[in-house]
């Protein structure tokens, strides 16, 4: 059986509401992901408990954090947390902010130890020097360390990147994989990046003014309709899961297998077999109802049927269409092109994909 | 020409009133500036009123109302004269219990407002890594505050060297007792021994020159911000 974090908060600020009631799995990681102004920090302080919700419920595997009675204050929970900033202590070097929480968890509770912390996230040359002395992404390197140092049952992460370069961006994500792979912590990480999502998630919450808008696996929650107002028109499309099948050395091209069918993708620097995550926006795909007869430059054209056709805006020129291809895949069309093709439900259909952007390489959990 | 004599007792004496007044100060005013800095309560203003009443109140009045609660059948002195046969006016003790008063101000408002500039970040990390509030405040925020806590000191310090009216109301003028720097430069003057005055006078004026630049310097180089 996996652990659950089961969540229930609710709360009434003036003119902020934030009413949530999560099962999530307690493992790998999670990304919150939604517009600032969503709820995304206040949900981080509710389960940190930074925050208490008048009436809140919380519970981690077998563990109760929070319910009518019981309030868990924050320094008994053995959480991790990592902000936008690494809050670091500027009085105390490297290796005395690592130890920081270490030195505060039960010996008997201590299932990491300075030395591989130090070798995963590479503090080695930095434990005798100070906070100001360090670049952001060295700060970030140890806040995460320190956090990881508590021996923590869960990791909060608020956009622990945002305020980083892409190319320190980079240099972290790897290490954040690498926590849950070596050290089996879950960890609940709130971003607006799209690019963090697909290269992090396992289970995906969008939330929206205070609410969960979807919860689930990448794939089922990007491709829903719904999700306009939460992600933005720009990122709004499917997220695919596919796998290397072959490359073509002479167009300079890589084959991905998607549910039988050949999406291709610029050569990518991966071995046959190995899984990638793709984005595809859904103003990138258009539709057909045949193959059409003359030549086309589009390369990937798949097979699909019309599950969901979106509300209708009178005022908007355009409508998001979902398609079943195995998986869903999400395209937005205009509303004259939807009664120029006289599209019905579960009528099959041709997926014309101009671009697929964002090609990940995913680390199976 | 000879140095005028210097009677050194008061100097001691005014030494040793300002550490024990700035050692006690550091005691009770550091909750109350953590309560001022962190708290959202509708009282707060009065409080914040009361700590600074020494700041603008003549020291006459502050020293008539502590003779008062000090003396023999005052609420404090009463008590104290049952215990121990005398009233903590004109005693060593009463300067202390008035000099804390009356410093009070002085030792609050820069840990107050250190405090305020450390802000609930550090706290909050130092208590998401395990630490109670206690901890943390010993562990993280009192070290970020220092450059509050030596401005309390030095100004405490200086300050409470250089009380004359409440001293003179409480304590009087008992020599080794209550007679301290400032009022033995008044006692010089009113026998017109103006170079012993000039003396004292000026030992005073360029010690808290130097400390106070002292303060500024230092403060300068302390690091406070968490980053």
């Amino acid at each position: 059986m996996t652990d659950l974090l089961k969540a229930k908060f609710k709360i009434n600020y003036s003119g902020f509401d934030l009413d949530i009631d999560l099962n999530l799995p307690a493992r790998g990681v999670t990304v919150v992901f939604g517009p600032s102004g969503s709820g995304k920090t206040t949900l981080l302080r509710c389960l940190s408990g930074l925050e208490r919700a008048p009436s809140g419920f919380l519970q981690l595997a077998d563990q109760v954090w929070q319910d009518e009675e019981i309030f868990i204050p924050i320094h008994q929970r053995k959480v991790g947390l990592v902000f936008q900033e690494s809050r670091l202590f500027p009085h105390l070097n490297i290796q005395k902010n690592l130890l920081y929480g270490y030195q505060r968890t039960q010996p008997d509770e201590r299932n990491l130890h300075l030395d591989e912390v130090v070798q995963v996230l590479g503090l080695a040359d930095l434990l005798k020097r100070y906070p100001d002395k360090l670049s952001g992404g060295e700060r970030q390197r140890v806040a995460i360390g320190r956090a990881l140092l508590t021996s923590p049952k869960l990791l909060l992460m608020d956009e622990p990147l945002a305020s980083l370069d892409t190319q320190r961006k980079a240099e972290i994500i790897p290490f954040i994989k690498k926590i849950e792979d070596e050290f089996k912590t879950p960890i609940i990480y709130v971003t607006h990046s799209m690019n963090e999502v697909l290269q992090l998630v396992d289970t995906m919450v969008i939330l929206n003014s205070g609410k969960v808008v979807n919860w689930g696996s990448v794939e089922e929650v990007f491709s829903d309709v719904r999700l306009r107002d939460a992600v933005g028109d720009e990122q709004l499309g499917a997220v695919l899961e596919t796998a290397v099948s072959g490359h073509d050395e002479e167009f300079g091209l890589t084959r991905l297998d998607f549910m039988g069918q050949a999406l291709n993708v610029p050569k990518q620097n991966i071995p046959v077999g190995q899984n990638l995550r793709v984005h595809i926006h859904s103003k990138d795909v258009s539709l057909s109802t045949a193959i059409p007869a003359g030549a086309t430059s589009v390369l990937n054209i798949l097979q699909a049927k019309v599950a969901k056709i979106g509300t209708l805006d009178p005022k908007g020129y355009s409508v998001d269409i979902e398609l079943d291809a195995g998986r869903p895949i999400l395209a937005t069309i205009t509303r004259k092109s939807l009664a120029k093709l006289n599209l019905k439900q579960g009528q099959p259909i041709f997926a014309h994909i101009k671009a697929i952007k964002m090609v990940h390489e995913i680390d199976k959990f | 020409m000879d140095l005028p004599l210097i009677d050194a007792e008061p100097i001691w004496l005014s030494l040793q009133l300002a550490g024990v007044t700035v050692a006690i100060l550091l005691v009770f005013a550091t909750p109350v500036a953590w309560w001022l800095a962190n708290t959202r309560s509708r009282i707060r203003v009065v409080v914040e009123a009361v700590v600074a009443l020494p700041l603008v109140l003549p020291p006459t009045v502050l020293g008539f109302y502590l003779l008062i609660l000090l003396g023999p059948n005052g609420w404090v002195g009463g008590p104290v004269q049952a215990m121990t046969g005398s009233p903590l006016s004109f005693s060593f003790a009463g300067l202390v219990f008035a000099s804390t008063l009356y410093s009070l101000p002085f030792v609050v408002q820069p840990l107050h407002s250190a405090f305020e500039s450390v802000g609930k970040i550090p706290l909050e990390t130092a208590q998401s890594l395990g630490a109670s509030r206690l901890d943390a405040f010993f562990s993280v925020i009192s070290p970020l505050a220092r450059r509050g806590y030596l401005t309390a000191i030095v100004l405490g310090f200086a300050h409470t060297l250089g009380e004359f009216g409440v001293v003179l109301m409480v304590g009087g003028n008992i020599p080794g007792k209550t007679k301290v720097i400032s009022i033995e430069i008044y006692d010089r003057v009113e026998v017109l021994e103006y170079a012993q005055a000039h003396i004292l006078s000026a030992g005073l004026l360029l010690f808290s020159f130097l400390v106070l630049m002292m303060v500024y310097t230092v403060n300068r180089r302390l690091p406070v911000q968490v980053t």
